[in-house]
């Protein structure tokens, strides 16, 4: 077939009806672009029925379907940054806290508890935060790829948070400058993320807070002095300085969070 | 029907989705797995065992959760060890654990979309994804629902949804049909088909009977080693040996292949 498909052709091919030779036809098709134009409009279903057809059945599925799901940006940002499992330790922490000021406040001649107990005050939390037994998702989030230093980091800012908001009203309370306890609270911080890239956050939480405990905690109560580490002028610097130095190491050591330990 | 992206189309350099070399894991000090070598392409691969065989362990592995002892992984051209290469490859897994905790009071929709940032899909993308596959799995009436008041197979089916959303190349299954009625099984069949047509899934299971159903392939593994890898007849075919007991074909080679090899171990 070398002339073009005439009309009648067309109309025939398009129908679907006999007279018309499909197989030539079609081979003529492949190569002339002005037939497959003219196959096309006159194949072409009409366009305004077609459009109020799906304008019907979209305005349909709209007022029956199921409603749209309203923006929970709140809910989400909380679901994302916090672990049901820091609730009790929240409470602890906060009740110990407020033990340890009434307690400063009856003996004012006594070294202040709300200070020796600051460093370690995130650490429980912290365990709380990064922990297979605690967070019963644990082993689904623990393959994804958020999981490791930035769900921590993401963890440990609300852990710090709160830590930070119940040791400001306390300070406030006793009149006490935050620099005294803001620091060494960052630089534990800051070490138990470092060790616990390598034996685990729990066990690094545990053992430097136990260590605090026994080294710096007990002797102060038993000779009933203040250490230098904790209430003296020059310490400020000396907390600033680790927090920093063991914050950068521990951005350094970030892969180590990747794969869960302790299994 | 969804959206292709451009890198979806590019080819893939690594031949297999999962290639290990003689692959020993720990789980605590036990020896798991003891040295297995297996390389697994797309379609959807069955693995059997008995109790204790370290399929978990196995799976674990697999899914980036545990490191491997010694020997070689690569998952999706990405070597299991190479630290950068982590994350990148996790936002291409699914991993349905066998003990899947979840957070109680979140509803089906928060677990599902929390799953999927985690895994670093699109902030757009995520409610979208989330609603797709939670009508997938057959829970969009129960998508606000809390996961606390759902049944032992519609938390399962939770658990599949949040192992899908990020549309994996490597999804991992353990146990994913426990809970599940025959109906839903059935579906659960189906949908396993239609992701296994261009990703690797890995279903590790008790009931043989699934696995001849909806998988292309069989792995069989005992005390930590790669029995036996082929098509589900080949393990039918293995059921007319007299050693095997059991109520069907599968069943039968199933049996008889674990017996062969203690005998011979």
């Amino acid at each position: 077939m070398s002339s073009h498909v005439t009309a009648q052709e067309m109309a025939a091919y398009v129908d679907g009806g006999t007279g018309v030779d499909f197989w030539a036809l079609e081979v003529h098709l492949e190569k002339c672009a002005g037939c497959r134009d003219d196959l096309a409009k006159a194949a072409a279903p009409s366009l305004d029925p077609l459009l109020s057809g799906a304008h019907t059945a979209i305005r349909a599925q709209v007022a029956t379907g199921p409603a749209p799901v309203p923006r929970r940006r709140v809910r989400v940002l909380a679901q994302r940054w916090t672990v049901w499992s820091l609730m009790p330790w929240t409470l602890t922490t906060a009740v110990a806290l407020v033990a340890a000021t009434v307690l400063d406040q009856a003996f004012p001649l006594r070294p202040s508890l709300v200070l020796l107990l600051a460093p370690v005050a995130p650490l429980s939390g912290l365990a709380a935060a990064w922990s297979a037994r605690a967070d019963p998702a644990w082993e689904t989030i623990s393959g994804t790829a958020r999981f490791g230093l930035e769900l921590l980091l993401g963890r440990t800012l609300v852990v710090l948070a709160t830590v930070v908001a119940f040791l400001g009203l306390t300070g406030l309370y006793l009149g006490r400058s935050p620099v005294m306890w803001l620091l060494p609270c960052l630089a534990f911080t800051s070490a138990t993320l470092l060790l616990g890239g390598f034996v685990g956050v729990e066990r690094a939480a545990l053992g430097l807070g136990l260590g605090w405990l026994a080294v710096v905690v007990a002797p102060a109560l038993v000779t009933a002095q203040l250490p230098v580490l904790v209430g003296g002028s020059s310490a400020a610097l000396i907390w600033g300085l680790t927090a920093l130095g063991l914050g950068a190491a521990a951005l350094l050591r970030a892969s180590d969070h990747q794969q869960s330990r302790g299994q | 029907m969804r959206a292709i992206r451009a890198d979806e189309l590019q080819p893939t350099t690594n031949p297999w989705a999962i290639e290990s070399q003689d692959l020993k894991v720990r789980a605590g000090k036990y020896l798991a797995v003891r040295g297995l070598s297996l390389n697994l392409g797309s379609g959807v691969h069955g693995l059997l065992g008995p109790n204790g065989a370290g399929k978990t362990t196995l799976m674990r592995t697999l899914a980036t959760v545990i490191k491997p002892h010694q020997g070689q992984l690569r998952l999706l051209g990405t070597a299991a060890d190479d630290r950068r290469g982590l994350r990148p490859l996790r936002r291409r897994l699914g991993y349905l654990p066998q003990n899947f905790g979840y957070y109680p009071k979140f509803t089906v929709r928060d677990y599902v979309e929390y799953l999927a940032w985690l895994r670093e899909m699109p902030a757009a993308a995520v409610p979208g994804a989330a609603q797709r596959v939670i009508e997938r799995v057959g829970l969009a009436d129960r998508a606000d629902a809390k996961l606390k008041s759902l049944s032992g197979g519609m938390l399962r089916r939770a658990g599949v949804a949040q192992a899908i959303v990020n549309d994996p190349d490597l999804l991992l299954l353990d146990e994913p049909t426990v809970g599940l009625d025959p109906e839903q099984r059935v579906q659960f069949r189906e949908l396993l088909r239609e992701i296994g047509q261009d990703s690797c899934v890995l279903v590790s299971t008790h009931l043989v009977e699934d696995v001849v159903a909806a998988c292309s392939d069989v792995l069989v593994m005992d005390q930590g080693l790669l029995v036996f890898q082929g098509r589900p007849a080949d393990l039918v075919d293995r059921g007319r040996h007299p050693d095997g007991v059991g109520d069907s074909p599968a069943e039968r080679g199933y049996s008889a292949l674990l017996r062969q090899h203690r005998s011979a171990s």
